[in-house]
């Protein structure tokens, strides 16, 4: 990167760069040209911090609350195959949750923070968990579509330049694929059986399809942070560049599965080698984001309910690690 | 606030993780790092981090978290306050000394026409 263009903001936090600031952000600027990965012990730009903090806990936020859909769902799987993996996926997204929060960790906000940030509702979190889950063949386009939304964007962070959040991606990306397979056989069973489920699994895909494209974020000049974060190689392609990629793969799949995408604009631009699709409803997108999607008031009310109902648990297992400490220090 | 890859940091102005066995009951659990054992005759490696009161519960959440899919047959986990890192600012200088020394490595030696095993 050849020249580092400071924010406004960035200079207000640093009035004066001081030596050791300016051979750190030398070095920064070195490692990022080179391609290479910061580690969190290294100096890096107030700005790259404040970004990956945000991006990584949102992220984090994102599966914690992702649970709620798809646990919810639980006791009405179909199945006993079915209940166990919807369990499997659940713990998995559990589990995600917990490596991002210990990526931003490292970042210097610790944790309780950031689970403040949540539950204050600070923080942001994916929209597309803010749809309710009605039916479920909704476990099917959750899994096929948003699932695979997720593994499209995830996919080029595993190559985000800072260390841990690569890591991180790297883990979730090797699981991830299990929840879309389940999610697309889902639908390919239903899609398969009576009328009546086919067409269950047809008004899943319908809804979930424009949700799912809107995960990507705003339209690229609509996303200003986009830019930074490219030039500083946390994001590696721009949104719209991974939706098109998106809308292509799915367009295929969904044709094996006999079902239809609810949108007659999609087609392949032979002069852009792109895939292009109808227009989306971005007053949506940004009225869900600000907390009135359909959905908003429940996922964060079960959320706080749930850490709330599990603080006895939380203030029980540090008693007895403090007991159990202090009987190993009399003996 | 310590994480192993933070610890070398040692100036961190934030909130420092609790010592292990002093966890007063609304205090944030210690962070633990997470080794795995992948399979008998392979190092343990590191995963990643969590959190957890104590050592016992810290092997536990470690089995749930990082081994859901037989990823290991061990695990370790190490208080990350107890980790000893190198000074990251020392970066150049403390691992120069290999350099130029090039006949450390079997690649700096001629290979002779017709000699075999060496």
């Amino acid at each position: 990167m050849a020249t580092q263009t400071q924010s406004p903001r960035d200079t207000q936090l640093q009035p004066v760069p001081s030596a050791e600031d300016e051979a750190g952000q030398a070095y920064f600027d070195k490692i990022i040209a080179e391609d290479s990965r910061i580690e969190p012990a290294d100096w890096m730009p107030a700005g790259y911090r404040k970004t990956l903090t945000r991006q990584i806990s949102q992220h984090a936020h994102s599966e914690i609350i992702g649970m709620q859909p798809e646990a919810n769902f639980i006791t009405r799987a179909p199945s006993l195959k079915r209940k166990a993996i919807l369990m499997a996926k659940v713990q998995d997204e559990a589990g995600h949750g917990l490596y991002l929060y210990s990526a931003a960790e490292t970042l210097g906000t610790p944790r309780d923070e950031l689970f403040d940030q949540l539950l204050s509702g600070k923080a942001k979190y994916s929209s597309i968990f803010n749809y309710p889950a009605l039916t479920w063949a909704d476990m099917g386009a959750i899994g096929w579509l948003v699932d695979g939304a997720a593994i499209v964007n995830q996919v080029p962070l595993c190559r985000a330049s800072y260390g841990p959040y690569g890591r991180a991606m790297v883990r979730v990306c090797k699981e991830e694929s299990f929840h879309q397979r389940q999610g697309f056989e889902i639908l390919l069973e239903l899609a398969s059986g009576t009328p009546a489920q086919k067409q269950m699994a047809q008004d899943a895909v319908n809804r979930f399809y424009a949700p799912a494209l809107m995960m990507f974020g705003p339209n690229d000049d609509e996303s200003p942070n986009s830019q930074q974060s490219m030039r500083w190689n946390i994001k590696r392609f721009s949104n719209d560049e991974l939706r098109q990629r998106f809308v292509g793969m799915i367009q295929e799949q969904v044709k094996v599965l006999g079902l239809t995408l609810p949108d007659d604009k999609i087609r392949f631009n032979e002069e852009t080698g792109k895939w292009e699709y109808g227009e989306l409803d971005w007053n949506e997108f940004y009225e869900v984001l600000k907390g009135r999607g359909p959905c908003n008031a429940q996922r964060m009310e079960r959320r706080r309910e749930a850490h709330e109902n599990g603080a006895w648990v939380r203030e029980a297992a540090a008693a007895y690690a403090a007991k159990k400490a202090q009987k190993a220090q009399v003996a | 606030m310590a994480t192993s890859d933070q610890t070398a940091m040692g100036t961190s102005d934030k909130t420092p993780a609790t010592e292990i066995g002093h966890t007063p009951e609304k205090a944030p659990w210690p962070l633990w790092e997470v080794f795995v054992r992948s399979s008998r005759g392979l190092s343990h490696v590191h995963a990643g981090s969590l959190h957890a009161p104590d050592a016992d519960m810290a092997v536990r959440n470690a089995r749930d978290l990082y081994t859901r899919r037989n990823e290991g047959v061990s695990l370790w986990v190490v208080p990350a306050s107890s980790i000893v890192a190198s000074d990251p600012d020392a970066k150049g200088e403390f691992f120069e000394s290999p350099k130029g020394k090039d006949y450390r490595h079997a690649t700096y030696y001629k290979k002779s026409e017709g000699v075999k095993h060496l």
